[in-house]
């Protein structure tokens, strides 16, 4: 045993040069394998399952071994160190991603807002006078007003009525189950739903509408009509579609906030002979007031960053045109970077007081 | 007082008609769309033009029943008198209801001399279904079928089974991952110290409701010179970056309850955070996760704006696919509807599966913009 070949070696990775070895071989090992996984799934052919499979494991996994291999190094350093940087561990990823993806790109996106379209040349306030003053963007802001004003209005009132209702029926789970299910469909699936609603095939021997508007209005003695084709009307149909979407969801919060009335309070406004509709809204509304507010501020921001329904259904033509499809047309169809970035500096804008009442609240939570 | 509460009872029996009668009537409006385009899936495309999916419910219609050969020495130019019944050549083409409720529909042009009879009957299920448009708009060979003109159409499919994939491999990590850098954020924000701490955590909640319009420009910028555009691992960091401060924020709303108690026999046994949070903070989180992971999940699959950005054709997704097919072949109604389906299906799924664990997530997140 004394003259065992192995000892020599264990010694040496055990001695300080053998550790700095190991700290240096082993997150090399640990990048080489990661980029020899991207080159693989950038440049290969194979068969499609073994690509998503090697995807998957490739991505979550390359995730957790990074943590791990940064940790086992870090806590290699003298214990005051590892005080130091380990909290760095946990949080430094999560902070350089967000100012790498969200912190930083405000600010250059406000440059470029500056910048003429190949974002070289500076043009002062040309692309804020495209976007406050151009025809196209004056339409995009009545839209997404409309949007805001009746999808707002329509979903939170639509949601607050199915939730009492609901709330005295045995049926609750069935009814608020089906309601709420769009929420799982996407955009683009909701948009090719709806336009089956609204399609149109016109008059002519033999032609029968298969839109179900259409035959509903056929059926009434009515003509068909190309619904999504006249303005301003279409942008109610448009809208019609995120009330289904996304009445599920003021639905389900303004239930759990009705729940959480006291019954007595209820009990006892019946018991002095109110009726139901003063109860609604002498007792129920006050008291659910904040989440009202909570639920229309969601749904408010949600209509004024709305892009892949009109997108999908009209690509913003015949007056339907809203302000996030306009960025995508400026940006990525006409690849105007300027006039793009001033569209999203608007938008950025018009969420600020949102944000200042969301940091307003963290700081009276005193959650630090 | 037995009249009283009978009286009360009876008044709370109507109320009670009226508030399922009220309901069943908006679910159904909820749900007809959707089972529209389910039904609509399942039918071959001439029928989907000939006529509304809503026929191959029972109902009353007409159905063909003979065929009438017009004599040939009859003058088609002026008014034609079939079965005692007198209208010019244009009026029978558009077709006839005769006294006895029949109606009658000249065929074709003068010289076919055929009129087609149809009496009003029940009609039952329509049996005429196929899995055809599923396996046309599923693959990416060529494919064919009848327009509504009864032209046969030949064209490459869409290769929704391809998108569907992508879906998944774009999907999954694009949840594990901001979940996983999340959590490890929640818990150093929470329960370990270092300078800047509040800074940085006012910064997250700033930047919850900051539209990510804002970061495509400048993160397509980077992509392009990094050349990762369409690659698997800038849609995931992209859709990191644009799902972290609501991660973040749930996440250390809830790792931040997890009483002191239970972590601090862990610390004086001299254990390092990064076990702490392995074999401890993980598993205890295990609801809040779920809760985000459904979140994060139908987000991403059901996303359209930043997949159409940084994804290529070779990496896109069921829903720029499913986009692509209503831009390109706007009333292919077989395809777009089962297409359709097939980028609902996992998503419904999942969310059915699990809505308990959404809702929680939901009522955490509604801060959020």
């Amino acid at each position: 045993m004394q003259n065992n070949p192995f000892k020599g070696i264990i010694s040496l990775f055990t001695s300080a040069i053998g550790r700095i070895f190991v700290s240096i071989i082993v997150p090399l090992i640990t990048f080489l394998v990661l980029w020899q996984g991207f080159i693989f799934l950038r440049d290969t052919e194979a068969n499609q399952f073994l690509v998503v499979l090697v995807a998957i494991v490739w991505g979550v996994g390359g995730v957790m071994l990074l943590y791990y291999v940064t940790n086992w190094l870090i806590e290699k350093l003298p214990k005051e160190w590892v005080n130091r940087l380990q909290p760095f561990i946990f949080v430094g990823p999560a902070l350089a991603i967000l100012a790498w993806f969200l912190a930083i790109p405000t600010f250059r996106t406000l440059i470029l807002s500056f910048q003429d379209q190949t974002s070289r040349v500076f043009v002062g306030f040309d692309n804020y006078i495209f976007a406050l003053t151009d025809r196209i963007m004056l339409e995009a802001f009545r839209n997404n007003l409309l949007w805001m004003i009746f999808g707002t209005f329509f979903s939170v009132s639509l949601g607050l009525i199915i939730a009492v209702m609901a709330d005295r029926s045995r049926f609750e789970n069935v009814y608020k189950t089906i309601i709420f299910m769009p929420m799982a469909i996407s955009f683009v699936g909701a948009g090719v739903i709806w336009k089956f609603i609204y399609t149109y095939r016109g008059e002519g021997a033999g032609i029968a509408e298969i839109g179900l508007l259409n035959a509903i209005v056929i059926a009434l003695g009515g003509t068909s009509q190309p619904w999504l084709q006249q303005p301003p009307w279409n942008n109610f149909f448009l809208i019609v579609i995120m009330v289904w979407l996304q009445t599920g969801y003021t639905m389900v919060i303004l239930s759990s906030a009705i729940k959480g009335i006291p019954a007595e309070l209820l009990e006892a406004a019946r018991v002095d002979g109110s009726n139901e509709l003063r109860i609604f809204f002498n007792i129920i509304i006050p008291t659910i007031k904040g989440t009202l507010i909570t639920v229309s501020t969601t749904i408010l921001i949600f209509s004024l960053k709305l892009f892949d329904i009109v997108r999908v259904m009209t690509g913003g033509n015949y007056g339907t045109n809203v302000i996030a499809n306009e960025f995508y047309l400026q940006r990525f169809t006409y690849g105007n970077a300027g006039r793009a970035s001033a569209i999203a500096i608007i938008l950025l804008i018009a969420v600020v007081p949102v944000m200042i009442y969301n940091l307003r609240q963290f700081r009276e939570r005193k959650a630090f | 007082m037995s009249k009283k509460t009978k009286s009360f009872k009876n008044q709370k029996k109507v109320s009670s008609i009226i508030v399922n009668g009220v309901l069943t009537f908006i679910c159904l409006i909820w749900i007809i769309p959707t089972l529209g385009v389910l039904v609509t899936s399942f039918r071959y495309s001439e029928n989907i033009f000939r006529s509304g999916w809503w026929t191959v419910f029972p109902h009353r219609g007409y159905v063909e029943t003979r065929e009438i050969n017009i004599d040939p020495d009859t003058d088609v130019n002026g008014p034609i008198t079939i079965d005692g019944v007198t209208h010019t050549f244009e009026e029978w083409r558009e077709g006839i209801t005769m006294p006895d409720g029949d109606r009658y529909t000249w065929y074709g042009n003068k010289r076919t001399l055929l009129v087609k009879v149809e009496e009003r009957k029940w009609v039952g299920f329509e049996t005429d279904l196929t899995l055809d448009n599923y396996k046309d708009t599923l693959t990416g060979k060529e494919i064919s079928f009848t327009d509504g003109m009864g032209n046969t159409i030949v064209r490459k499919g869409n290769d929704l089974g391809g998108a569907f994939l992508n879906s998944i491999a774009v999907s999954i990590p694009a949840t594990i991952i901001p979940i996983m850098i999340a959590a490890f954020a929640a818990y150093g924000f929470a329960w370990l110290n270092f300078p800047g701490r509040k800074f940085f955590f006012t910064i997250v909640v700033a930047l919850l409701v900051v539209p990510l319009q804002i970061a495509l420009v400048p993160i397509l910028q980077d992509y392009t010179k990094l050349n990762l555009n369409g690659t698997y691992l800038a849609i995931w960091m992209a859709h990191t970056g644009f799902g972290l401060p609501l991660a973040i924020y749930l996440m250390f709303n809830y790792i931040s309850t997890i009483p002191r108690e239970l972590l601090e026999s862990a610390f004086i046994d001299g254990a390092s955070p990064f076990t702490i949070f392995t074999k401890l903070i993980l598993p205890l989180s295990v609801p809040a996760l779920a809760s985000f992971a459904i979140f994060q999940f139908l987000w991403v699959w059901n996303d359209y704006l930043v997949a159409l950005v940084f994804l290529s054709d070779k990496t896109r997704v069921v829903t720029s696919a499913l986009a692509a097919i209503v831009g390109e072949k706007g009333q292919d109604w077989h395809l777009l509807t089962s297409g359709a389906f097939i980028s609902m299906i996992l998503p419904l799924i999942v969310f059915l599966a699990l809505q308990r664990y959404f809702v929680r997530g939901m009522m955490a997140g509604s801060v959020k913009g």
